[in-house]
C-alpha cells in the first residue's frame, strides 16, 4: 500500500518553499500519494527521506520483462486485487514448454510460437517457448535453445538446474534475456551470478514462502532485481492459496521481498490436458503472471487465449467492433438486414444469435463507442441519424435488394424518426432481446 | 528466513446456507462460506460448489452433435435422462421446461406436472425447474410444479420482476427454494432480493444468478459482478449474500465454438474437445468468483468440473 499524503509530509522539509510547484509542503505531499508528481521536484529532501520515500513508491510488483523482440513478455506492476476494482494490467504470460530431448523439438517450437487466432478484431497468440534441460548434456540443451532462438521469435525460458548447462545455453542465447529457470536453496548463489553475467531476469524456487522471501534477499543483496516468483504449489488449493496470499502481501503490505511476479505450471499439477487448461484458467483469473504449459493444441489453447482477454480487458474499456455491415450465414440480397451497437458483447450476442436462427442474415453495426444498445441510446449514441448515416458510409444497399431494416425492440422509439431519415425504407421493430431473433425471423421474415 | 506475516481477511458477513432436497430426497447443501471462494487460509468453507446437470423436457432440437452424441437416446425421455445424469456424476438435477415455451410447443399445466412427477420418481437427487422464460407461462405452469414436488424442497426458476410474486408465494406455500435472475447488475440483483425477501421468502430460500456469460460471450462481466455481490454479501450486506447458481451448459453450447465444426480456421481445433473445454473453463473460472452451483450439460465436464471442485476442497 502506498503512503498516505499525511505519512509521506513527515519525510518532507516542511519549509512550503512552493519550489517544487505547489503551495505547501502538504499539498506537495498529497500529489506525491497520487503519484501526480515525482519527489525530485523538491530539492530541500534529505537522503535519509528519499531512500523511505523511494521504498514505499515502488510498485507493489516489480514490472520484469523478459525477452527483447516484438513479442517479449512484460509482467509485473499490477495494483489490485480485483480486476473490478481498476483491471489487470500486464495478461498473462503463456508460454509452452519443450524438453531438449524431445522427438524434434524446433518442429514443437515453431508450431507453438506461430500459432494465431483472432478474436473481436485481436490477433492472439502465445509469449514463450521454455525450453526444459532433460537430456542432462549441456551442449545439447545450448544448441536446442539455440536453434529454438533461430526459428522462432517469442520469449525464452530456460529451464535447468545444471548451472554449467545454462551457461552454455546463455553463451549463445543470453542477449535475447531468457528468463532463467529457477535460483533454489541448493544453488542460488551460482544463479545468481549467472544471472547478473548475462543481465537476464531470475527466477526463484522455494517452498514456502519464507523460503522464496529468503532467496529473494540473497539476491537483491547480491545486486538483482529483476525476480520472478515460484512458490512451488502444483495443486488447485495450493497454488490458489499462494498465489492469492502473494497478491494481497503485494498490493495490502507492498511487501517487497515478495513483490515479484508469479510463474506457476498448471500441466505439473493436473491429470490431463482439460485438468491442466482448468488450472491454467484459474491461475489466469487469480494472479499468476507467467503460465507455463505442457500440452499445445488448439482445442485448449483456443480458450485459454480467451479467458486471458476476458479477465484482462479493461472493465472501463470494453472491447468494440470495426463498425460495418456483417454477412452472418451467407447471405444473399434478399436475406434479412438488422442494425445493432460496436460494443462487442452485444455484436456477439445479436451475431451468434442470428448464425443460429438458420436465416442468413446482414448485421449493420453502428459505431456507438463500444456502448450497448440501450445505453448508447440513452446517451444519445445510438439515433435514427447515425443508423441513416452509416447505411450510406457502408453502402447498404449494395449487399440487399430490399429496404427493409430491424430495429433491436429496446429502441422501437426511433422508428419515426428513421422513418424520417429514410422514407423509402421499412422499418421492423425486432425483439427486445437477441435471443428471441430466431423466433422473430420465423413468424415476420419468410 | 525473513518471517512473512500472511494477511488474511476477517469478514463480518457469510454466504447463506441452501439446501435443496427433503423428506427422503437427497439432500444438497451449498453456500455457508465464511470468506473468499476456496481461500480455506482464511475462514470457513463448509459446502463445495455443486454441480448439476441440465436435461429437459423435449428432445433438444438444436444441441451441438458433440453434445446430443453424449447423451444419445436418453434425451428422448426425461425420465431415462435423468437416470442417465446421476449415472455421470449429477449431484443435482436441472429440468428446463422448454415445451411450455409458445414457440416449441406451448404445453401447460398438466405436462408440467407430469414430467416433474415423472423426473422426481426417476431420481432420488435434489431438483431444480426452470419454466420456459416467458413471464405469463412460467407464471402458469411453475405454480403446478411446486404443487406436484410440494415437501421435497426443490428449486424453482427463473423469478424476475414480472414473475416474482407467483414463484415467491409458491415457494412459500410449498417450502422451495426460488431463483432469482438478474441481468448482470449488482443493484437489481440486490434488488430483487430484496423484494423478495420482503414478500416473505426466507433467507435461505434463494439462489441468485447473475446472468452466466460464456467464455468469450461476456464472462469477464458474470464473473465481476459475482465478486462484487460476493465481497458485499462478506462486507455484511444480507442483502447480496445468497448462494449463486451458474447456468454454464445453456450459454455455452449456444455459442460457435461448441457448435460449429466445418469451415473454421486449423487453430480452432478440435470440435469436440473445444467445446468440452470451453464448458470446463467457463464454469472452472467461475468457482474464483463465488458459484455455489454449476449447472453443465456435457457429461465429461461434470465429471472433470467435479474433480476440480474436490481438489479445491483441499
Amino acid at each position: 500500500m502506498a503512503l498516505t499524503g499525511v505519512q509521506i509530509y513527515k519525510f518532507l522539509p516542511k519549509t512550503n518553499c512552493k519550489e517544487c510547484g505547489f503551495p505547501t509542503c502538504l499539498s506537495f505531499a498529497m500529489k506525491l500519494a497520487q503519484r501526480s508528481t515525482e519527489l525530485s521536484a523538491c530539492p530541500y529532501v534529505s537522503d535519509e527521506a528519499k531512500q523511505n520515500l523511494e521504498a514505499a513508491s515502488k510498485p507493489p510488483i516489480r514490472l520484469i520483462t523478459v525477452g527483447t523482440g516484438k513479442k517479449k513478455i512484460e509482467v509485473g506492476n499490477e495494483v489490485v486485487l480485483f480486476r473490478h476494482e481498476k483491471t489487470f494490467v500486464h495478461q498473462t504470460g503463456i508460454v509452452y514448454r519443450i524438453k531438449d530431448s524431445d522427438a524434434d523439438p524446433v518442429a514443437k517450437a515453431k508450431e507453438a510460437a506461430s500459432y494465431t487466432i483472432e478474436r473481436v478484431g485481436i490477433d492472439m497468440s502465445i509469449d514463450g517457448i521454455a525450453v526444459q534441460n532433460d537430456s542432462g548434456d549441456a551442449a545439447k540443451f545450448a544448441k536446442c535453445a539455440a536453434d529454438i532462438k533461430a526459428a522462432v521469435d517469442v520469449a525464452l525460458i530456460l529451464i535447468s538446474s545444471d548451472t554449467a548447462a545454462l551457461k552454455a545455453a546463455l553463451e549463445v542465447i543470453g542477449d535475447d534475456k531468457p528468463l532463467i529457470y529457477a535460483a533454489t536453496v541448493d544453488n542460488a548463489e551460482a544463479m545468481i551470478e549467472l544471472a547478473k553475467e548475462y543481465s537476464c531476469p531470475l527466477a526463484i524456487y522455494g517452498n514456502g514462502l519464507e523460503e522464496v522471501a529468503g532467496l529473494t534477499e540473497q539476491a537483491t543483496k547480491a545486486g538483482l532485481e529483476d525476480l520472478v516468483i515460484d512458490p512451488a504449489t502444483r495443486g488447485y488449493c495450493d497454488s490458489l492459496t499462494a498465489l492469492t496470499q502473494l497478491r494481497r502481501l503485494a498490493i495490502k503490505k507492498s511487501f517487497s521481498l515478495l513483490g515479484y511476479p508469479v510463474i506457476t505450471f498448471p500441466g505439473e499439477g493436473a491429470e490431463s490436458a482439460d485438468d491442466e487448461a482448468m488450472l491454467a484458467g484459474m491461475h489466469i483469473a487469480k494472479y499468476s503472471s507467467i503460465i507455463v504449459l505442457d500440452n499445445f493444441l488448439p482445442a485448449i489453447v483456443y480458450p485459454l487465449l480467451t479467458t486471458r482477454l476476458n479477465i484482462y480487458t479493461d472493465p472501463q474499456k470494453p472491447i468494440q467492433m470495426a463498425a460495418g455491415v456483417y454477412p452472418l450465414g451467407e447471405p444473399t440480397p434478399d436475406s434479412c438486414l438488422c442494425v445493432t451497437t460496436n460494443f462487442s458483447l452485444t455484436y456477439f450476442s445479436i451475431a451468434g444469435e442470428l448464425e443460429s436462427s438458420g436465416f442468413p442474415s446482414w448485421l449493420l453495426v453502428c459505431d456507438t463507442e463500444g456502448l450497448s444498445v440501450l445505453t448508447a441510446w440513452a446517451a444519445g449514441k445510438f439515433e435514427a441519424e447515425r443508423i441513416a448515416k452509416a447505411i450510406k458510409d457502408f453502402k447498404v444497399a449494395d449487399s440487399i435488394s430490399h429496404k427493409k431494416i430491424i430495429l433491436p425492440g429496446g429502441v422501437s422509439i426511433l422508428k419515426g424518426e428513421l422513418e424520417d431519415e429514410l422514407p423509402d425504407w421499412e422499418i421492423l421493430i425486432g425483439p427486445r432481446e437477441a435471443m428471441a431473433i430466431g423466433s422473430y425471423l420465423k413468424q415476420n421474415w419468410s | 528466513m525473513p518471517p512473512v506475516e500472511i494477511p488474511t481477511e476477517k469478514w463480518s458477513g457469510q454466504v447463506h446456507q441452501v439446501t435443496l432436497g427433503s423428506n427422503g430426497r437427497k439432500s444438497v447443501t451449498v453456500g455457508g462460506e465464511t470468506t473468499l471462494p476456496y481461500l480455506h487460509f482464511d475462514g470457513s468453507i463448509p459446502n463445495k460448489t455443486a454441480v448439476a446437470v441440465e436435461i429437459q423436457d423435449m428432445a433438444p432440437a438444436d444441441w451441438s452433435p458433440s453434445l446430443l452424441s453424449a447423451w444419445g437416446d436418453a434425451v428422448n425421455d426425461p425420465a431415462a435422462w435423468a437416470k442417465k445424469a446421476v449415472e455421470y456424476g449429477a449431484e443435482v438435477l436441472l429440468l428446463s421446461l422448454k415445451s411450455a415455451h409458445p414457440d416449441e410447443g406451448n404445453t401447460g399445466v398438466a405436462e408440467a406436472k407430469a414430467v416433474t412427477d415423472k423426473v422426481l420418481s426417476a431420481v432420488d437427487i435434489p431438483l431444480i425447474v426452470l419454466g420456459p422464460g416467458v413471464a405469463d407461462k412460467d407464471n402458469e405452469v411453475l405454480p403446478a410444479v411446486s404443487e406436484t414436488a410440494r415437501g421435497q424442497r426443490i428449486a424453482i426458476g427463473n423469478c424476475e420482476e414480472k414473475n416474482y410474486r407467483t414463484v415467491v408465494a409458491v415457494c412459500i406455500a410449498d417450502g422451495h427454494v426460488a431463483i432469482p435472475c438478474s441481468p448482470v447488475d449488482l443493484n437489481l440483483a440486490k434488488q430483487l432480493n430484496i423484494l423478495l425477501t420482503d414478500a416473505g421468502l426466507p433467507l435461505d430460500a434463494i439462489l441468485m444468478d447473475p446472468t452466466t456469460g460464456a467464455l468469450g460471450y461476456g464472462l469477464e462481466y458474470t464473473y465481476s459482478v459475482m465478486e462484487r455481490l460476493r465481497l458485499a454479501g462478506l462486507g455484511g450486506d444480507k442483502m447480496t449474500s445468497m448462494p449463486f447458481i451458474n447456468n454454464v451448459g445453456e450459454d455455452v453450447w449456444k455459442q460457435k465454438e461448441a457448435k460449429v465444426a466445418q469451415g473454421l480456421p486449423e487453430s480452432w481445433g478440435d470440435l469436440k474437445q473445444r467445446a468440452i473445454v470451453w464448458e470446463e473453463i467457463t464454469a472452472t473460472t467461475l468457482l474464483q468468483a463465488g458459484s455455489n452451483l454449476l449447472v453443465l450439460r456435457h457429461p465429461s465436464s461434470v465429471e472433470k468440473v467435479a474433480a476440480a471442485i474436490a481438489k479445491l476442497m483441499g
